[in-house]
């Protein structure tokens, strides 16, 4: 742990960080010279958006930069269907709904899983797949049903868990399956009209599992600029330096920032797990952003006895984003939280409506908590 | 040694006979009687009574407090359930600038418990009733069948008494004034986490569980003008400060680099993604002092064995929005911190 720290100092020395915040300045001045708005950077993580409002980078912006936080926040874009889903799976009396913590105060349509559980449903926090695993182990008269979450960083802990289920012959252990692809997503973004980001902060530990190249199509397809970014204030100080040079500079690519923990070509035997238990599903909803093809997966035919929909008969709920919601324009950066009527008056990381105020990974929860926005304005 | 439980039977566990009749008298006679043994009040009564013209003798107010124990695991590294009761009334009482003189204890208890974990808890409340020269001088036990509670809960009330000099307040914070904290946060958050066993992190963190009564009149004997104290539990440092700044009707800053924080805290936090302003604290004085006084209240701190790890985190802005904390952080940037929503919840990545 102690070594751990070590290495995590080393990513917050105020004096490096004064060092690029000038390179940052100076080459901002240099690209905004040429143009009638700000330069305009979207962090894809939610991890990223943590840490910006965690040490209030954008305070130390020059006004010509802009950031625009992106999608990459698992909880944040869970749709309010699936709380729904997973509430009327946790109801059954012979089960164990087992989930991350950040998931439990996400509003469906019909409640979050902290009210299911206030109401009688049994529902415990895990902090790992393997640990809703070993529940069911214990638990052999019970049916144990894990809520998948997360991009292709959490997928392969899944599917392991799913392989080591199997060759541990545990039969009544089952995954709500709402994993969630980035290189969809960040298509579909790309593809709004008025899309007005120039560049990204990439995913690093998406980037870990599945490597820097299916990135490619961002400079190729859209001339968009993309760093694979850490997650510690430097990092991304860094990384956003290397973005604004690729626009100063007009030549579009991926970099990676983070090589410390991203290997060019990800993690292999992760993405063999997850090949061989996932299926890609034909939709994905997201909320904030509706239904974007093939931006999730579910298990694969041959893995189906796991999989909670089959097992509970599940017809998937719809429940589309509630009146009021303005969570897609504030995803893609066309306005900014405070633009929302509802942010902080109808929207509040007590009550959220909207996806971006559900986690402290969202940004307008974000705003809200770290720049006291409640009270403004 | 005698054994006070030995011969109370029932297979080492309370069961629901111990809530009546003559096993509730063995349990009440042979290990809360004996542990608790107060000394100057008669047992046979229904109530304690106090000699008013005594306790006048040590201040013009009395000092009155009651707060409820619910924790699992029971026992974990630094303390147990009934440690917390002790001392986190001692803690209500002493930060109002009382000198403690009693409490009572009152048990819920579940059916089942081990009767062995039963002695450990009253042993230690005992112990730390005795350290702190505090009898428990009344209580109340009831048994309730399984599932009606938790293993075993804990309400512990205290009086104390005021003297004629001290007059601290959370709304009394004036611009300028210094804001001090006697050692690390977030211990007592962070050793439960590790206690519930199921993080494996392999990392022993110790709750900072301790009365402060001495600690405070240390401090107010050293700065008798010390406006405000709180001991900052659930809701963490950032619970007591906004508390502060609303009911001062002032503006908080603290400084992040400030902040004491055991780097074992600090990497849980990283890994868990929680906030160390937010996690609770069983043994933490936060006081605001003048400016003036703050240098004598930081050594006073220092001084005394719980307040080794005293630092000044921050101050009583001169200007600025009645209500509002906020952290600076490394970076010269800075952000709001606001009243906890709710308990924490680890984040997923």
């Amino acid at each position: 742990m102690n070594g751990t720290l070590r290495f995590i100092d080393e990513f917050r020395d105020p004096a490096l960080a004064e060092n690029l915040f000038a390179e940052i300045a100076v080459t901002a001045a240099r690209i905004a010279a040429g143009r009638d708005r700000p330069v305009t950077i979207m962090e894809v993580c939610g991890g990223h958006t943590h840490t910006i409002f965690r040490y209030a980078l954008e305070a130390r912006m020059p006004e010509t930069i802009q950031f625009a936080h992106g999608p990459g926040c698992p909880v944040c874009v869970l749709p309010r269907g699936r709380v729904d889903d997973a509430i009327a799976i946790a109801r059954h009396k012979e089960v164990i709904f087992t989930t991350f913590g950040d998931a439990m105060r996400v509003p469906g349509a019909q409640g979050s899983l902290i009210q299911a559980r206030a109401a009688g449903a049994d529902i415990r926090l895990v902090y790992s797949p393997l640990d809703a695993l070993a529940l069911a182990k214990a638990n052999p008269d019970r049916e144990v049903v894990f809520f998948a979450l997360g991009f292709e960083t959490t997928m392969p802990s899944t599917a392991l868990t799913i392989l080591r289920a199997a060759r541990s012959n545990i039969k009544n252990f089952s995954l709500l399956c709402h994993h969630i692809t980035i290189i969809p997503t960040l298509r579909a973004l790309l593809e709004q009209p008025d899309f007005p980001v120039d560049g990204f902060i990439g995913p690093g530990h998406v980037a870990m599992v599945i490597g820097t190249r299916p990135f490619q199509f961002l400079p190729e397809e859209f001339g968009q600029p993309l760093v694979v970014s850490g997650f510690e204030p430097l990092d991304i100080l860094q990384s956003l330096l290397m973005v604004l040079r690729q626009i100063e500079t007009g030549k579009p690519q991926v970099e990676n920032q983070y090589r410390r923990v991203v290997p060019e070509d990800g993690n292999k035997a992760a993405m063999a797990a997850v090949a061989e238990v996932y299926e890609t599903r034909p939709e994905c909803e997201w909320r904030g952003l509706g239904t974007i093809a093939e931006s999730g997966v579910r298990l694969a035919p041959a893995w189906e006895v796991y999989d909670a929909e089959k097992r509970f008969d599940l017809t998937l709920h719809q429940a589309p984003d509630p009146e009021g919601c303005r969570c897609n324009d504030v995803l893609v950066g066309r306005i900014r939280p405070w633009d929302c009527a509802a942010f902080g008056t109808i929207c509040t990381p007590e009550n959220p409506l909207g996806a971006l105020m559900v986690s402290s990974e969202g940004a307008c929860a974000a705003y809200y908590q770290y720049q006291g926005m409640k009270r403004a304005g | 040694m005698n054994d006070p439980i030995a011969g109370i039977g029932s297979g080492g566990r309370v069961t629901l006979a111990h809530g009546g009749g003559t096993a509730m008298r063995d349990l009440i006679e042979r290990l809360f009687l004996a542990s608790f043994h107060p000394q100057g009040f008669p047992v046979q009564e229904d109530q304690a009574r106090f000699d008013l013209a005594a306790l006048a003798g040590h201040g013009d107010r009395l000092a009155f407090t009651t707060d409820s124990f619910v924790v699992e695991p029971l026992e974990f590294a630094g303390g147990d359930i009934g440690k917390l009761a002790v001392c986190g009334t001692l803690n209500d009482l002493a930060v109002g600038g009382a000198r403690p003189v009693a409490l009572s204890a009152a048990f819920i208890i579940e059916e089942g418990l081990e009767l062995e974990t039963l002695r450990r808890i009253v042993t230690s409340m005992a112990s730390q009733a005795a350290a702190a020269g505090v009898s428990i001088v009344t209580g109340d036990t009831k048994v309730v069948p399984r599932g009606a509670c938790d293993r075993l809960f804990i309400t512990t009330t205290g009086i104390g008494v005021i003297a004629e000099a001290h007059h601290v307040s959370i709304a009394a914070a004036r611009p300028g004034d210094v804001i001090l904290v006697n050692g690390p946060l977030g211990d007592h958050g962070a050793a439960i986490l590790c206690a519930r066993g199921d993080l494996a992190l392999g990392v022993s963190i110790e709750s900072d569980c301790a009365p402060l009564h001495d600690l405070a009149a240390t401090l107010l004997a050293a700065v008798p003008q010390v406006r405000a104290m709180r001991d900052a539990t659930r809701g963490g440092l950032a619970g007591v400060l906004t508390e502060l700044a609303e009911a001062s009707r002032v503006a908080v800053t603290i400084e992040e680099k400030a902040l004491p924080l055991r780097p074992e805290v600090a990497g849980l936090c990283e890994i868990l993604g929680l906030d160390p302003l937010y996690l609770a604290n069983e043994g933490k004085l936060v006081a605001v002092v003048p400016q003036e006084a703050a240098e004598v209240a930081l050594a006073a701190l220092r001084a005394h064995p719980l307040g080794a790890g005293a630092a000044i985190i921050g101050r009583v802005a001169d200007a600025g929005r009645a209500g509002d904390v906020t952290l600076l952080n490394r970076f010269g940037g800075h952000r709001a911190v606001t009243m906890p929503a709710g308990e924490q919840l680890p984040r997923i990545c």
